[in-house]
């Protein structure tokens, strides 16, 4: 550790772990078919990530972010969301 | 709830937990309840863990760590700085897991309820150590294989029923207690609201599965939070002024081993290992049920 720590350990950047794209780890990544999304916002309720909005076009997930756990595709009563290999 | 955009939402993005995990779907469900005008004091633990890899934090509200075991006394005093301060309107949130909670901050815990600080303490319960790698926890249920309660040839896993930490929270005679589920949002978030609406201690735990730690895929996470309740296994009460109310039951209960069966950690038990809990179950909702009739 070369850095400098600072005094108590305070981290003075609210949020700025969103520097960090979590997005590498998923094997597995959701898509998300806007023809079947409702917007009901059930998928936005249940990701860990807190990356699901509701756009104008239906649900859009920050793939930057996502490990890929496939939750949304569980819950989704619509069956809108499904999962597929990622491409790398 | 689902209106508010994803840059804003109150526990940033890049956290470190598993992917599937319970506990953040948690925090994520509270932050949203409890909004912006909140500081949080979090014991050690997955989420503090995993929401802090120093220099990063993925906080967007005030949040401070001191120990494994205080939490709830942290949190009392940011309470009582903040009340000189003229900030009562402030909502304080202590925050641990159920080692935090039910082993380790128990007497914190017990303190901050008897003191009567105006604090709201969360539990988020994966019953067990997840963060050091499954260790049984008094939180974890009977017949749970983990690393230090072993399934094997001479032991069907944990041997102690789980330890009812909100009952013993409700019996400090606090104005506020309740149990909640990821499953359930609205309800957990309803709670949130109002124990944060009412001043005095207040308790709340929220049940959340952990796909490592129990042994399932990690898209099952809300499929187990949900089974725990529609099993009977976990009940969605709330305690106010003494007076319990059941704030949600399955209109017909599940077997048991639906919930069981697909999680690793249950994969050993036998039938009269499950049919125990079955009877258990049965037994522990009537005896709440008595208790809301009272």
């Amino acid at each position: 550790m070369t850095e400098e720590v600072t005094t108590g350990g305070v981290i003075y950047e609210p949020g700025n772990s969103a520097k960090t794209k979590t997005g590498g780890w998923r094997t597995f990544r959701p898509n998300f078919i806007h023809d079947k999304c409702k917007k009901c916002g059930i998928c936005v309720k249940f990701c860990p990530e807190g990356i699901i909005e509701i756009k104008e076009e239906g649900a859009v997930a920050d793939m930057d972010y996502c490990k890929g756990c496939g939750i949304c595709v569980k819950v989704c009563p619509f069956q809108a969301i499904e999962m597929e290999v990622e491409k790398k | 709830m689902n209106n508010i955009p994803a840059p804003n939402e109150l526990l940033a993005p890049g956290h470190r937990t598993c992917a599937g995990c319970g506990a953040a779907i948690a925090i994520r469900q509270m932050l949203r309840a409890a909004g912006k005008n909140t500081v949080v004091c979090e014991a050690t633990g997955c989420m503090e863990v995993t929401s802090t890899p120093y220099p990063e934090t993925s906080w967007r509200v005030p949040w401070i760590h001191v120990t494994f075991e205080n939490a709830a006394a942290v949190a009392s005093g940011v309470r009582e700085a903040l009340n000189r301060l003229g900030k009562e309107d402030v909502n304080v949130i202590a925050l641990a897991g159920d080692g935090g909670t039910a082993d380790i901050g128990f007497q914190c815990l017990s303190g901050m309820l008897e003191r009567g600080h105006n604090v709201l303490y969360v539990m988020y319960d994966n019953e067990a150590y997840m963060n050091t790698g499954v260790q049984r926890s008094s939180s974890t249920p009977w017949g749970a294989s983990t690393t230090t309660s072993p399934a094997g040839k001479v032991s069907h896993g944990k041997d102690e029923w789980k330890k009812n930490v909100a009952m013993i929270a409700a019996a400090h005679g606090v104005p506020y207690v309740a149990t909640a589920s990821i499953g359930y949002p609205e309800d957990f978030q309803n709670k949130i609201k109002k124990a944060l609406s009412i001043k005095g201690a207040k308790f709340i735990q929220v049940h959340c599965p952990c796909p490592i730690g129990w042994g399932f895929d990690t898209s099952d996470t809300i499929k187990y939070a949900k089974l725990a309740v529609e099993t009977g296994l976990w009940a969605l009460y709330e305690v106010e002024n003494g007076k319990l109310r059941i704030t949600y039951k399955p209109s017909e209960f599940k077997p048991v081993a639906e919930y069981l069966k697909g999680q690793k950690r249950f994969r050993h038990l036998k039938d009269d290992e499950i049919a125990y809990i079955q009877e258990r179950a049965r037994k522990d909702y009537e005896y709440l049920e008595r208790l809301q009739s009272l």
